[in-house]
């Protein structure tokens, strides 16, 4: 199996997360979009898995899964506090640090 | 397709399941324990699972069960000893400082209910009736589980659960300070959105890691290099996203944003707490991968790490320079000491006559050495305060050695030690650093490095003559620590001149537990 589509395809959407990170405001769309990227990297996980023959990349990707859970339960926590806090989660407001 | 039964070590591995299982029980605590006894009940189990866990340590140790366990996911070889015990001692004395609440007038520096809103009535009812996150040891414990468990990962898979273990609690404590609680909660904010950031670039760099070599375990990635039938692209590629994702842990420039914003904002317990274990152990994991999986690919990766150095350098020292906020001014010098560290792993210097540190020796001592300043250096932070809680600004600073020469004494001390002037631990780290650089055919970068750290030793005096010879800033005042401070301040100190009047004793113990198994 040839994997080259495959990896292009994670290849742009890892890039689209990346882009998407840099640039959008609201520190939701954000998170999606790490999101993204790291589903990225299970697509990448999973063909590889085929190609090589064995499991290992294809259990790695249920581990990825149950940790982008896990870090979903803390950022939704972190964004929550956030927007109570200052009814935004825009992270242009979050600038009090700057100076 | 059958699945062997997992072999598992217990003994061995005893170290990180006593952290572990004690973060645990601390979560059955919350549940369980009444308000009251609960503080005290964290505390102690905390620091009893830690020390407990030195004892296995070493007697894991002195019993020589050095080798790969659990199915080769952990390998327990000398740096990895040495980096759990370090992280092991300096989490003890973090989690002192987590514990001090007489400064504060009978309250910890963590928010007493950090769901509530700042400022609301739900606040200020929570701290009319003295709550407390006793969570924040349970929080930590597992950090530390997370961290010893990165350092010693044998393979890319572990590595990025233990990651990412380390890394959420960290988030959550960062955003929990009891004052200025809004900062801390954007410090919360931006640490997770770029942490999650940089651990996805690492998982992208694993998963490409692995469509190279077919393998995620670091000796068969070693072995696949050169000879895997799979485009080069795919390791270049995969080295590089790696990298993003360790030396944003490091705090290297350019993935150094996160540092001068989360140092400031986090309470200052845990910003002492993160400024050397998360440092700790991202170095060592570096170190790892970079040695043991990629070393024969060392040409490719170099040259790109030697000018980072001179970045981080860069811009740690400049910008330390014009910073008028104590933690702030730490933070850029953390940037700094990130650069000097990553000099020595550029050097990757390997062939040393017995008793000699290589290059992973030279870091650790340097780790060791910087770790117990930095500890004892944020632990006097929380003292200084004027009326709104702790004064970090510089100005508040000046002429503290008037009211209090021994507490000035100590920090001026610590700072020099940061600088590397001679009888401190921070001048014997760089020394041996900077030699190993040398020795491992950078003596460019070596010098470089020497160069930044001479111009860095100006921020740290600058300090220091502001704390002696300005006129003091009345309404700050020394407030009265309990031992939970005192003891960090007193040990951190104690070792940094230790250090760097004997320091044969702890260069005899890492030259002893320096090289990496595969």
């Amino acid at each position: 199996m040839n994997p080259d589509f495959v990896l292009w395809l994670a290849a742009i959407l890892f890039g689209i997360g990346a882009f998407g990170l840099i640039t959008r405001r609201n520190a939701l769309v954000a998170f999606m979009c790490v999101e993204l990227m790291l589903n990225a990297a299970n697509l990448v996980l999973v063909t590889m898995s085929e190609v090589h023959g064995g499991l290992d990349g294809q259990v790695a990707a249920l581990f990825v899964m149950v940790v982008a859970a896990a870090e979903v339960v803390v950022g939704l926590s972190i964004i929550v506090m956030v927007y109570r806090s200052r009814r935004s989660v825009s992270v242009d407001t979050a600038s009090l640090l700057k100076r | 397709m059958t699945i062997p039964d997992p072999v598992f070590e217990w003994l061995e591995l005893s170290p990180v399941l006593v952290v572990f299982v004690a973060a645990c029980l601390g979560v059955i605590i919350e549940a369980v324990v009444p308000r009251k006894a609960r503080f005290y009940c964290q505390l102690v189990l905390a620091e009893i699972s830690l020390l407990s866990s030195v004892g296995f340590l070493v007697f894991n140790g002195v019993r020589g069960a050095w080798g790969p366990l659990a199915m080769k996911a952990v390998m327990l070889d000398g740096p990895a000893f040495v980096a759990w015990l370090a992280l092991l001692v300096f989490g003890f004395l973090a989690l002192l400082v987590f514990a001090e609440r007489k400064i504060n007038a009978g309250a910890t520096a963590f928010a007493a209910l950090a769901s509530a809103v700042p400022g609301s009535a739900t606040e200020s009812e929570a701290i009319a009736q003295r709550r407390e996150h006793t969570e924040i040891f349970p929080l930590a414990l597992f950090s530390i589980a997370g961290m010893m468990v990165f350092v010693a990962a044998n393979d890319l898979l572990t590595m990025f659960i233990a990651l990412e273990v380390m890394s959420l609690p960290l988030y959550l404590m960062s955003g929990m300070a009891r004052s200025r609680r809004i900062l801390s909660q954007e410090a919360a904010l931006k640490y997770f959105l770029l942490g999650a950031f940089a651990s996805a670039f690492f998982l992208f760099g694993i998963a490409l890691l692995y469509g190279y070599s077919g393998s995620f375990n670091l000796a068969r990635i070693a072995d696949s290099l050169g000879f895997s039938t799979m485009n080069r692209g795919l390791l270049l590629c995969g080295i590089g996203l790696m990298a993003v994702g360790l030396l944003f842990k490091a705090g290297v420039v350019p993935f150094q944003f996160w540092v001068p914003d989360v140092y400031t904002g986090a309470p200052t317990p845990v910003t002492g707490f993160m400024a050397i274990c998360t440092k700790l152990a991202a170095v060592v994991g570096l170190a790892r991968v970079f040695y043991v999986a990629l070393g024969a690919e060392r040409w490719s990766w170099q040259t790109l790490f030697a000018v980072l150095a001179i970045a981080t350098m860069l811009v740690g020292v400049i910008l330390a320079l014009t910073q008028t906020d104590l933690k702030r001014l730490l933070a850029y010098s953390a940037i700094s000491h990130a650069g000097f560290i990553l000099t020595a792993v550029v050097g990757a210097y390997q062939n040393v006559a017995a008793g000699r540190v290589n290059a992973f020796g030279s870091i650790i001592f340097y780790l060791i050495a910087y770790g117990f300043g930095i500890i004892a250096a944020f632990a006097i932070i929380t003292t200084v305060r004027d009326e709104g809680g702790e004064a970090t600004r510089l100005q508040s600073w000046n002429g503290l050695g008037r009211k209090n020469p021994l507490l000035a004494g100590v920090f001026a001390f610590l700072l020099l030690s940061f600088a590397g002037i001679p009888l401190t631990g921070g001048f014997i780290g760089k020394w041996e650093v900077f030699a190993s650089a040398w020795a491992g055919g950078f003596w460019w970068l070596a010098i470089t490095a020497v160069g930044f750290s001479l111009v860095a030793a100006y921020v740290y005096i600058k300090v220091i003559m502001a704390m002696f010879f300005e006129e003091p800033d009345e309404t700050v005042v020394v407030g009265k620590a309990s031992l939970f401070t005192w003891i960090p301040v007193a040990i951190g100190a104690l070792a940094t001149l230790y250090l760097g009047i004997f320091p044969e004793h702890l260069m005899e113990l890492v030259s002893n537990l320096q090289i990496f198994l595969r």
